[in-house]
């Protein structure tokens, strides 16, 4: 018996026949992502300027000058204020709409894809129609503000509101992403456990929080990794609404990653700014986990 | 202490489909009433209409003297087991045991007391910190019964509650329920389509067939007189065996006429069915496994060959094909009858019951 097992083991554990499936799936991972991230961290030493065929290693001086530099720490401000402003509203908001849609009625299948749809709207597209709604004169925006006698806002043209109105395409944008979660983890909420509370005295509210909320928590767990991932990497729409302006007011990490480094050309401090995202990305995530340990029930 | 009247009760769905057809019950205070029947009789329904979880189309629900069609399912003092146990996932034993008078708002200590009183009386002392994705299915049920024994109902509500469980599990599970029975003294309404638990379990046993009532009686009654065909071969462990028989007169003497031979019946049912005016006629006739003998060519009413015999251990069921017919007997005579051997059976002519073969009731039991 343990002959057959040795015997077994060594067929199975040799290095070729582990490779052999280990391989398709490591070979990728190493090209487009393993490699890239090494690749950014050795250039994140250097004085690379993107053009030049040669740089010179300068150990941590790109660091030292990305922490010395407010432009940083506005831009990581930014960046904090982008993600907490679009996390929150858009796993409410979806939340809140999946609760409205999760009883089938007429038509409720066009209201869905309608929500829906923007997310599978390339964002540029998005962003082009939301610049021209956020068009100071004549724009769709403000002329809903001046009917119902508010005082029309400058939006992407102002430094005070070009960070909402980016936040508010963004929500915008993935709102229909997290209902459609939302949707199906509700649908999955065993009508038992509402038949119980409802025996035990549980509704309305109470019965939303003790046994809606635990029951869906993987799913809010799920989104709220997505969506600050989502956040964080949030590229397109700032290009095209803002380039990061006016004065800034819109540049997060990663378009200050993009101006360092094809603006710039400084790419030893944009890769630098990258790193930084990477660890802020993981930390984020990490602590996620930790903290979910005590409110997501499986 | 509760008593539950229904009174009429119908349930019909929004597309038309009645699932209860105006049924009528009593149930008395202390009783443990079993709802059985097979899938989609309306027993399960009608538990749920108890409960409050299902909207009553017509008749009237009372508990206690009062109509409680329109109360809320929280203001019916009523608990209930569910199939699927339904504890909170995300709670522990001990949140999911103390929910109900959280919810109340019963001062905390009194609930420590009570939690952990309940736990001790189903042996869930050591599990109060767990959730239930660490409990067996045999906890999981302790743990819906110690969240439904807590809140001190009026009646309890189990909607078949063991069928998750193992065979012996639920052997051991069916004996604790029997036990909080007694030691809880009051009103059980049970479901089930297991008719050893609803044999064992019930003090009455209401019998349910496409949303109506067939029969409610004690389960010694329901086994020994059935009022149909249908009750008849529900209740019991092999099914009763069914076949047709003529009922002539021969000699004096009321008989049924088999395929193989005869079945001289005793006075009363002879009675019963000249009184009918069954002779001469065609007759349904049923007797259970356990009142089927082996006898010689003589006496034999029916012929046939062995298919099958299953030993299980202190009696033995031996499966007769007799030509179309099978019928099955439950003997204590344990020798092995050969696959295929020839054997000749009777059946004790004072325990069988005999139906009308077009309405399906019982005309002598």
């Amino acid at each position: 018996m343990s002959k057959k097992k040795t015997k077994y083991k060594r067929r199975y554990d040799s290095l070729p026949t582990v490779l052999l499936f280990v391989l398709p799936a490591l070979i990728p991972l190493i090209v487009f992502w393993i490699y890239p991230i090494l690749r950014s961290i050795y250039l994140s030493f250097t004085n690379w300027d993107y053009i030049s065929p040669t740089y010179k290693i300068v150990w941590f001086k790109n660091y030292a000058s990305l922490f010395r530099n407010p432009r940083f720490y506005e831009a990581l401000w930014h960046t904090v204020v982008f993600t907490a402003g679009t996390l929150f509203p858009t796993i409410i908001l979806g939340l809140i709409l999946a609760l409205l849609l999760v009883k089938n009625f007429r038509g409720s299948g066009i209201v869905k894809f309608i929500l829906f749809s923007p997310w599978i709207t390339p964002t540029v597209a998005i962003s082009i129609v939301w610049s021209w709604i956020y068009k100071v004169d004549g724009g769709i925006a403000n002329t809903i503000l001046t009917n119902l006698g508010m005082t029309p806002l400058k939006w992407i043209n102002s430094s005070d509101t070009a960070m909402l109105s980016v936040i508010i395409v963004t929500i915008w944008k993935s709102l229909g992403y997290s209902m459609i979660f939302y949707l199906s983890a509700l649908e999955r909420v065993p009508g038992e456990l509402y038949e119980a509370g409802a025996l035990d005295g549980a509704f309305g509210w109470r019965q939303f929080v003790d046994i809606t909320l635990p029951s869906i928590s993987p799913t809010t767990f799920f989104l709220s990794i997505i969506t600050m991932v989502n956040s964080l990497q949030a590229y397109d729409q700032i290009q095209v609404l803002t380039q990061g302006g006016p004065a800034g007011s819109t540049r997060t990490l990663l378009y200050m990653y993009y101006q360092l480094g094809f603006q710039e050309f400084n790419m030893g401090q944009a890769t630098a700014v990258a790193v930084v995202m990477i660890i802020l990305t993981a930390g984020l995530s990490l602590i996620q986990f930790k903290v979910s340990e005590k409110w997501v029930h499986y | 202490m509760a008593e539950i009247i229904l009174k009429n009760i119908t349930k019909e769905y929004e597309n038309g489909f009645q699932a209860v057809k105006n049924i009528n019950l009593e149930i008395k205070d202390n009783e443990f009433v079993i709802l059985v029947g097979p899938s989609g009789c309306g027993k399960s329904t009608t538990l749920r209409m108890i409960a409050g979880l299902e909207d009553i189309s017509e008749g009237d629900l009372y508990l206690d003297g009062n109509r409680i069609n329109d109360v809320p399912p929280q203001n019916r003092d009523i608990a209930m087991v569910f199939q699927n146990y339904a504890l909170y996932p995300h709670m522990t034993v001990y949140q999911n045991i103390a929910y109900s008078l959280k919810i109340k708002k019963v001062p905390k200590d009194e609930i420590d007391r009570r939690v952990k009183e309940v736990a001790a009386s189903l042996g869930l002392t050591e599990l109060l910190d767990r959730r239930p994705g660490q409990l067996s299915g045999g906890q999981k049920q302790r743990v819906a019964m110690g969240r439904a024994i807590i809140r001190h109902p009026k009646a309890f509500l189990m909607d078949e509650p063991l069928s998750n469980l193992d065979a012996k599990l639920r052997g051991q599970m069916r004996v604790e329920i029997a036990d909080l029975y007694q030691r809880l003294n009051t009103t059980f309404i049970y479901v089930t389509h297991d008719q050893t638990e609803a044999m064992t379990l019930g003090t009455k046993i209401v019998v349910m067939k496409d949303g109506e009532i067939q029969q409610t009686d004690s389960p010694t009654n329901l086994f020994n007189y059935p009022v149909n065909k249908f009750v008849a071969g529900f209740i019991g462990t092999p099914a009763m065996n069914f076949f047709d028989a003529e009922c002539t007169e021969e000699d004096g003497m009321v008989v049924l006429r088999t395929a193989d031979g005869m079945i001289p019946l005793p006075e009363e049912k002879a009675a019963k069915l000249k009184e009918g005016g069954w002779l001469g006629k065609t007759v349904s006739a049923g007797i259970r496994p356990e009142h089927v003998r082996l006898c010689t060519e003589a006496e034999a009413a029916f012929k046939g060959t062995v298919s099958v015999f299953e030993l299980l251990g202190s009696n033995a069921i031996i499966y007769v094909q007799c030509g179309d017919q099978r019928i099955i007997m439950n003997t204590d005579e344990t020798d092995r009858q050969e696959h295929g051997s020839e054997v000749c059976l009777k059946p004790l002519a004072e325990k069988l019951h005999i139906f009308d073969p077009e309405t399906e009731r019982t005309i002598t039991n």
